[in-house]
């Protein structure tokens, strides 16, 4: 069973939240959700198809080393990276040696099980109890934030009724808030604007007010992307949240850090630099409709107890949704 | 040899490269007999360094541009991986050479993408071609390029939709665009910080469109950037050019050798564990902490701890390798600037005094410290700062003594 939304969505009692969970657009074409979920699954099965070559079915027919070392490569291949994959392996081994886990299916599934773990320990939540909620989205250069926020205004707005407005606090980069804007309009809401080079901090300031005086639910603030090396811009970063919580106790409710999930490595270091900025609560994997398959988030979620909360899988307005961990896993090693 | 395949891995070079890389490297040990050395480790490093600088791929070079006419520059690359920005600084870097440019306007895909690419041109001078958003891209890139004939611009640069390798649709068109277009060099923008999927990705590339070479983006980041290595090992393409800034000029040649030292090198505990464990024996170490406990530390024990530093390489590359340096740190270490001139200097002076003033300090005065300048072709005042310093050293070493080791980097920018 994925993860539905509604699942993700914390709204607390939370009153005034529009038509809430049934989507009146969509409840009126049946056929197109069903539609829909075909062909996210299409797209995530690309990923998986590519790992399918390395682990085949009968992987767990004959336990030895090689087994072992084919499945240490795959891991490595998704970018689980060394240290985790050499873990979860020696444990899985242990298990199966000391007759914990016996047959090539309770095998799989126990890895799965592993694998789903280390991902996430309880299913992920959005908080957005709070009236306005604002949401602070972070991450270095063309990870997809922007894009990213385009698809979660859009469905916070036709799947929960609420009313969203979207913060251009990218003033740095060429036509950023121009992109924002494409993006507000696709979506339907409402967005606020800066000045290119302006404080990123007074945006998101004068989105939160425009928020109270309208009333809206939601405020989603876009950050200009950095590399987690350039400590002044870091800093700006510090000072955009500093500015945010000033201005509205409890604010940001959210931040995210968003992570493309062909990265490597770097993944958990860029991760853990924005956390020391800015406390992040969670992680958004992107462009998961690739070859990649993002095991970087295994290590970020738990060396940093960082859910991934959004999972990313293609261009369209529709293509955001919940992390589900032990589909998650499952596409890891090929299911 | 683990070692050496964990320290890849972690830098994202792709699994199999490692694979055929380590047993490439342990075939030439055996070999050569390296393991039967006096120093094994360090002969081992010497192989992995040379292979790892064969493999990375010779001098530095620059794009090939046509004799007359228009040299036409097709940029392709994922979502996200820098294609625009890299256009302008591009852009930039041939303007600087005296070339006039052009960029055309090819990502029709990406809400914006024309006006980035139009505000970015502007600021790095070259002329922009762009005909919005409606048009099929391929038709753009064919009126861009006869644009730039019909004007006389020496290169054109192609910016086009960021692209996953495995949308067919989006691959049609780059192939249909380099068709139409029929670029002299086609460049693959790839983003330093890729893991393990740049193998996919370069290859998939390679077959459909067949680039000439990489431009690496975010090499200012703390990427090791294995995924270079990985791209050049499966498609034997070069890494031409790595833009390392948030600004239009910063864009340069890339340089193999510099980035085989940074897969292996930065950040990496392992090596400098390795390389510390040959320099230095364990019973010096013992004795060291020893006098550092008792502040009995002289100018003697000084210079031999320097030179042991010393024996693992420039300074620089040795602090790159302590953990922690990066980010803030390696901010701090930039401005504190140790040089191994300095270092040069400060042995100088220690070499210019007697050991009974190494031992003691605080003996040396007035005539002495001419003597010491003299003798070092230093300065008195040189000198001074030296002694003083050095009390000051002893001081803050025995109270970090009282936990463990001090930091030689540490101890080094404490003697500046």
């Amino acid at each position: 069973m994925p993860v539905e939304w509604e699942q993700l969505i914390d709204l607390g009692s939370r009153e005034g939240a529009g038509p809430g969970p049934p989507e009146p657009e969509h409840g009126a074409e049946p056929g197109d959700r069903p539609g829909r979920l075909r062909r996210l699954r299409e797209r995530l099965s690309k990923s998986r198809e590519a790992l399918r070559a390395e682990l085949s079915a009968s992987l767990f027919d004959h336990l030895d080393d090689e087994t072992w070392e084919r499945l240490e490569e795959a891991l490595i291949l998704a970018d689980v990276g060394a240290t985790a994959t050499a873990e979860i392996v020696t444990r899985l081994e242990q298990e199966v040696e000391a007759g914990r886990v016996q047959g090539p299916e309770a095998t799989r599934g126990r890895l799965v099980e592993l694998l789903a773990e280390r991902a996430a320990a309880e299913p992920p939540r959005l908080e957005l109890s709070a009236k306005p909620t604002v949401i602070m989205v972070v991450g270095v250069n063309g990870t997809g934030k922007t894009t990213t926020i385009g698809k979660l205004a859009a469905v916070l707005r036709e799947r929960f009724g609420l009313g969203v407005i979207v913060a251009a606090a990218d003033t740095y980069r060429a036509a950023a808030i121009e992109q924002l804007e494409a993006w507000a309009d696709r979506a339907g809401v409402e967005i606020v604007r800066g000045n290119p080079g302006g404080d990123p901090g007074a945006v998101v300031f004068d989105a939160i007010a425009a928020a109270e005086a309208r009333g809206a639910d939601v405020v989603i603030a876009d950050t200009a992307g950095r590399l987690h090396t350039h400590g002044n811009l870091m800093e700006e970063l510090t000072k955009v949240r500093r500015v945010t919580a000033k201005r509205l106790e409890g604010a940001p409710h959210e931040t995210l850090i968003v992570i493309d999930s062909t990265t490597g490595q770097n993944g958990l270091r860029q991760a853990r630099a924005f956390a020391d900025s800015v406390e992040l609560s969670g992680v958004v994997l992107t462009k998961l409709d690739g070859t990649a398959k993002g095991g970087i988030a295994l290590a970020i979620a738990g060396e940093l107890e960082l859910p991934v909360k959004l999972i990313g899988v293609g261009e369209e307005l529709e293509d955001l949704r919940p992390f589900d961990a032990e589909e998650f896993a499952g596409a890891l090693v090929g299911e | 040899m683990r070692e050496i395949r964990l320290a890849l891995l972690e830098a994202d070079v792709n699994f199999k490269v490692v694979k055929s890389f380590t047993a490439q490297v342990k075939e030439r040990c055996l070999g050569s007999g390296v393991l039967d050395s006096l120093d094994p480790g360090q002969q081992v490093i010497k192989v992995v360094d040379s292979e790892l600088g064969a493999l990375m791929g010779g001098a530095s070079r620059e794009l090939a541009l046509a004799p007359s006419g228009t040299t036409v520059i097709l940029m392709a690359g994922l979502q996200g991986s820098g294609k625009t920005t890299a256009c302008a600084k591009l852009a930039k870097h041939l303007g600087d050479q005296g070339k006039s440019v052009a960029l055309a306007a090819c990502d029709t895909q990406r809400p914006a993408a024309v006006e980035q690419l139009a505000t970015m041109g502007k600021r790095s001078g070259a002329t922009v071609f762009e005909q919005g958003t409606e048009r099929d891209p391929v038709d753009i890139a064919e009126w861009a390029t006869a644009q730039a004939r019909s004007q006389g611009i020496d290169v054109l640069i192609v910016d086009t939709a960021g692209r996953l390798h495995v949308d067919e649709e989006l691959m049609d068109q780059l192939a249909a665009i380099r068709k139409r277009t029929k670029p002299h060099d086609i460049l693959l923008v790839l983003d330093a910080m890729t893991g393990q999927d740049a193998v996919n990705v370069a290859e998939t590339f390679a077959e459909r469109i067949d680039f000439d070479g990489v431009l690496l983006t975010k090499l200012d980041g703390d990427a090791r950037g294995g995924a270079a290595l990985s791209v050049k090992a499966v498609t034997g393409k070069p890494i031409l050019y790595a833009s390392t800034g948030e600004r239009i000029e910063q864009l340069e040649r890339f340089h193999p050798e510099r980035m085989a030292s940074r897969i292996l090198g930065m950040g990496d505990v392992l090596s400098l564990i390795e390389k510390a464990e040959e320099v230095s024996d364990a019973d010096q170490a013992a004795e060291l902490e020893r006098k550092i406990r008792k502040q009995q530390f002289t100018l003697e024990d000084f210079l031999t701890q320097m030179k042991q530093v010393r024996k693992m390489g420039p300074l620089q590359n040795v602090l790159g390798m302590m953990p922690g340096m990066g980010g803030k740190a390696a901010k701090q270490l930039r401005e504190v600037e140790m040089d191994d001139r300095e270092l040069d200097r400060l042995e100088a002076i220690i070499l210019s005094m007697t050991p009974a003033e190494r031992a003691d300090p605080t003996m040396i005065d007035g005539s002495r410290r001419k003597r010491i300048a003299r003798g070092s072709g230093t300065t008195v005042q040189a000198v001074n700062n030296l002694v003083k310093q050095f009390a000051q050293m002893r001081k803050m070493m025995s109270q970090l003594a009282k936990g463990k080791m001090p930091d030689p980097a540490q101890l080094m920018r404490q003697m500046r």
